[in-house]
């Protein structure tokens, strides 16, 4: 267990590492440490030391944080400003078993851990300006920038985004705020049929509602919901559109506040299914969700789909080769995330990639960490021998 | 002009004719270019300050000839050039004496469009705008918009991440673009992204985006479209200082009103864009901004009115707003002509683009106006003011001498103000041989290590497209720049702003 507290003290503990063959689980809050195979021989590397709150200026859009800031500290100021991180980062312990609170933005990025709004407003990759980081050689780098627009040099906060922390160990991060809106209204349509609740979101997405998230959750009292945000006067015109549009599939429904703040923390969260021993994620073309989720779960209902179809959550299925070519062949990918460690020893987290991929993915992680420091062996793909 | 490119390679140079055959095997017919004249259009891009021959032209028109063209490269140790319209503006498609140029324009088909996914998937030399005609008659379009959008192809705006007037709402480039299928330097084909959210594992195709034609040539792209705002409207403000202006637009979005575009001009510039067009903008105001927004009527309708009041508030002395969608499009006239304008003040001008934290605007410009003084060089600044990204246009007369390199002279100081104050070196042209030898200033060593690695990943024998992004270890005093000699620019009819 290695806990610096500045860069110089990271920057010696890696390269020492390095040196010795030791690996290094690079950790925040620790709410995903189920994730993927277990690991044995790596030492975690606890980056809560990194976690002051730089700068920010609401004005200037941009956040500077220490990489182990807690992301619900950061939550908190943005809102007290009237702002947000768009992309709705969220705390997964609770997929893990664990309660939420402890995460840190590092963590948050890393796992490209994106809510619902992602379907309007981009994913964490989306959010990420700049950087500064300890690279699996030892050294201390920066990349990107701290201003919200800029092409200087290869975009490697996009590929630090969902890396799990296997290039580099983030020590500081500029992340992009907007205004949160100013109001948020969310609309339901009951009881679909997932075909029926596709169409209506197809239908949705292709209007000029503007929704900024859309979500289904199956069952005989099934809910399709989308979630409109902005100025009142908007929002009125919207849901009238959205009424019109939707008549074919029923009744819009206006949700009370508390039952729609319920409804998108359970999506979020993905409540309804965090009892099942074993839970995938999907991404897959938006269009394609709901055949995908029933081809594999047929009538049953441990499912759910976010991102107005692009995103699955599906419970209990353990046949890996079913779900991955499923999620393959609708043009998406499947992970593998939470499951009894038996299965995570032997089934990757992530779906593999082609051959090409592959090589091109090691040999970029071979560019940050050419000794594998960061390769602890959780994602059964390891670029060294051993 | 003197431009430190890689040394060519002789025994490549020595081979020419051969190569050229071995390439008329795989890319038949006229595919193939070696004679001098045929080569002459292709010697610059945007960036017209530099030209050179390439070696061999080829244009081929299928996957398995790219693999093929590449492939053969990788065997032989040549280096290749990739290249869309040859638009760019900081010289990425400029070829090299030794090296194959890999023209993409017969890559021109949309191959798929699909309303229920929002997805159009392209191949690269579709121009970004012919993406929009595609898919307007069902009331979509693709966001991002180049000033270059008639001529730019969809192919550079990966390579280059590609913004316009309208990204602090819509995203760059990188944020609309889903998927990709590429050529790497070896031949090999791989696809990255799809229609989806993110990546299955790392998210190449993340870096591929903007990496400048470095790291392998796109061969297909699919990109996100969106329906069309139902409305937009716009207004123009005019304030007695700049800071007025920059408090004006802080106060904007610090009330959580993000516009689909705000720009601001100063007073040079506005009297230029007058002049050139008649747009009706006040001449006796310091900085004017151009506030548009866009959505369902009555959003416009309320936001301008709440734009109105802090436009009011912040003493704006003149208020303006577009009662039809003629009178909006004459607002951004101006704004669209003000690069060419300029040309009623000097021969010549020098675009710079600069991202600046926006809060140190009034002080860049003030500092800019020092520089100018001190250089002798007008300039009128116009600023895409809700992102911070700023073009400075240094006016001069290349005929007068010493006055071009005191123009580059003075490029540079602004740019390195830029970074100076938190800022950043590009914030859409892309840094290509342009700003190459500037990347010290924002990067050190170890930061470029870390980048010029991930291109070895992906193309360790370093053949495409070498001696752009990176500064070169044999660093040449004077670096040149887009310089536009009585307006006479490559693409003389594409509008740059």
């Amino acid at each position: 267990m290695h806990a610096p507290t500045d860069i110089r003290e990271l920057t010696e503990i890696v390269i020492e590492a390095a040196a010795t063959g030791e690996r290094l689980e690079i950790r925040g809050g620790g709410g995903k440490a189920a994730f993927g195979c277990d690991r044995e021989d790596a030492s975690v590397l606890d980056m809560r030391g990194f976690a002051s709150i730089i700068d920010y200026d609401p004005a200037e859009l941009t956040l500077l944080a220490g990489a182990g800031a807690p992301l619900a500290e950061i939550q908190k100021l943005v809102a007290a400003q009237g702002q947000m991180l768009a992309f709705e980062p969220w705390d997964q312990a609770a997929l893990f078993g664990g309660s939420a609170g402890a995460g840190t933005i590092g963590g948050a990025l890393a796992a490209s851990a994106s809510g619902p709004r992602r379907l309007s407003r981009g994913g964490a990759r989306d959010h990420l300006l700049g950087f500064e980081a300890v690279s699996g050689r030892g050294e201390r780098f920066s990349a990107g920038g701290n201003v919200v627009k800029n092409v200087t040099g290869f975009d490697l906060s996009k590929l630090v985004c969902g890396s799990w922390g296997r290039l580099a160990a983030l020590t500081q991060v500029t992340v992009k705020v907007l205004p949160a809106p100013r109001a948020i209204e969310s609309f339901a349509l009951d009881g679909l049929s997932p075909e029926l609740a596709q169409a209506a979101l197809n239908a949705a997405m292709k209007s000029q509602a503007e929704v900024a998230a859309a979500a289904f959750a199956p069952g005989a009292k099934s809910l399709t919901v989308f979630r409109l945000e902005g100025v009142e006067p908007s929002i009125r015109a919207r849901a009238t559109l959205l009424t019109g549009l939707l008549e074919p599939f029923g009744k819009l429904r206006p949700m009370e506040t508390l039952d729609a703040g319920a409804f998108w923390s359970s999506i979020r969260d993905v409540a309804a299914l965090t009892s099942a021993s074993i839970l995938w994620r999907l991404h897959v073309p938006p269009s394609r969700g709901a055949a995908v989720a029933q081809a594999l779960c047929g009538a049953e209902t441990n499912w759910l789909m976010d991102w107005a179809g692009g995103l699955v959550w599906i419970a209990g299925l353990d046949d890996a080769a079913l779900v991955r070519d499923a999620a393959a062949r609708a043009g998406g990918h499947a992970t593998l995330v939470r499951a009894p460690a038996a299965v995570r020893a032997s089934v990757p987290a992530l779906q593999p990639a082609s051959a090409g991929v592959a090589r091109v993915e090691r040999a970029v992680r071979a560019a940050f960490d050419p000794a594998g420091v960061f390769e602890t062996g959780r994602f059964l793909d390891m670029s060294r021998a051993d | 002009m003197s431009l430190k490119l890689p040394d060519p390679d002789e025994s490549v140079l020595a081979r020419r004719a051969e190569i050229a055959t071995a390439l008329r095997a795989i890319v038949p017919g006229e595919g193939v270019i070696n004679k001098e004249a045929e080569l002459r259009p292709y010697e610059s891009d945007g960036l017209t300050a530099y030209r050179q021959l390439p070696m061999i032209v080829v244009l081929p028109s299928t996957l398995q000839q790219v693999s093929d063209v590449l492939a053969y490269c990788y065997a032989e140790g040549i280096r290749v050039v990739p290249r869309g319209a040859g638009t760019s503006l900081s010289g990425g498609a400029l070829p090299l004496s030794d090296a194959v140029l890999l023209g993409m324009g017969k890559f021109n088909r949309i191959l798929e469009i699909d309303y229920d996914d929002r997805v159009v998937v392209a191949q690269p030399g579709v121009t970004n705008l012919a993406i929009t005609r595609a898919v307007e008659h069902e009331g979509f379009y693709y966001a991002p918009d180049p000033s270059s959008q008639i001529a730019c192809t969809i192919g550079g705006n990966v390579a280059e991440n590609s913004g316009g007037v309208h990204c602090l709402k819509y995203g760059l480039t990188t944020n609309n673009v889903l998927g990709v299928e590429m050529v790497l330097m070896n031949g090999e084909v791989i696809r990255l992204g799809g229609r989806q959210g993110d990546a299955a594992g790392l998210d190449l195709l993340g870096v591929v985006v903007g990496s400048e034609g470095l790291l392998g040539v796109v061969t297909e792209v699919t990109v996100r479209i969106l329906p069309t705002p139902a409305a937009a409207r716009a207004v123009l403000l005019g304030f007695e200082t700049v800071a007025g202006g920059g408090k004006c637009v802080a106060d904007i979005i610090g009330a959580g009103i993000i516009p689909a575009g705000m720009e601001m001009m100063d007073k040079p510039a506005i009297h230029c864009a007058e002049a050139f067009v008649n747009a009706g903008y006040p001449l006796d105001v310091e900085a004017l901004l151009i506030v548009e927004l866009d959505g369902p009527g009555a959003e416009c309708d309320h936001l301008i009115a709440e734009v109105e009041a802090i436009a009011r508030a912040n003493g704006a002395r003149y208020c303006r707003v577009s009662q039809t969608d003629e009178e909006r499009l004459k607002f951004w006239a101006g704004r669209k002509a003000a690069f060419p304008a300029t040309g009623r003040l000097a021969p010549d001008y020098y675009c710079m683009d600069g991202t600046i934290p926006r809060r140190r605007l009034p002080e860049v410009l003030a500092r800019i106006g020092e520089l100018s003084t001190h250089y002798g060089l007008a300039v009128a600044n116009v600023f895409h003011a809700g992102d911070g990204n700023l073009h400075p246009l240094i006016l001069y007369d290349a005929n007068k001498p010493g006055q071009l390199d005191t123009a580059e002279a003075f490029g540079n100081d602004v740019l390195r103000l830029c970074v100076e104050v938190g800022g950043v070196l590009t914030g859409e042209h892309g840094v290509g041989v342009e700003k190459r030898d500037l990347m010290p200033t924002m990067f050190n060593d170890v930061d470029l290590a870390h980048q010029e690695r991930l291109k070895a990943a992906f193309d360790p024998a370093m053949l495409l497209n070498p001696g752009k992004v990176f500064p070169s270890l044999h660093r040449c005093a004077e670096m040149g720049r887009v310089h536009v000699h009585h307006g006479q620019t490559r693409f003389p009819d594409i509008p740059r702003f």
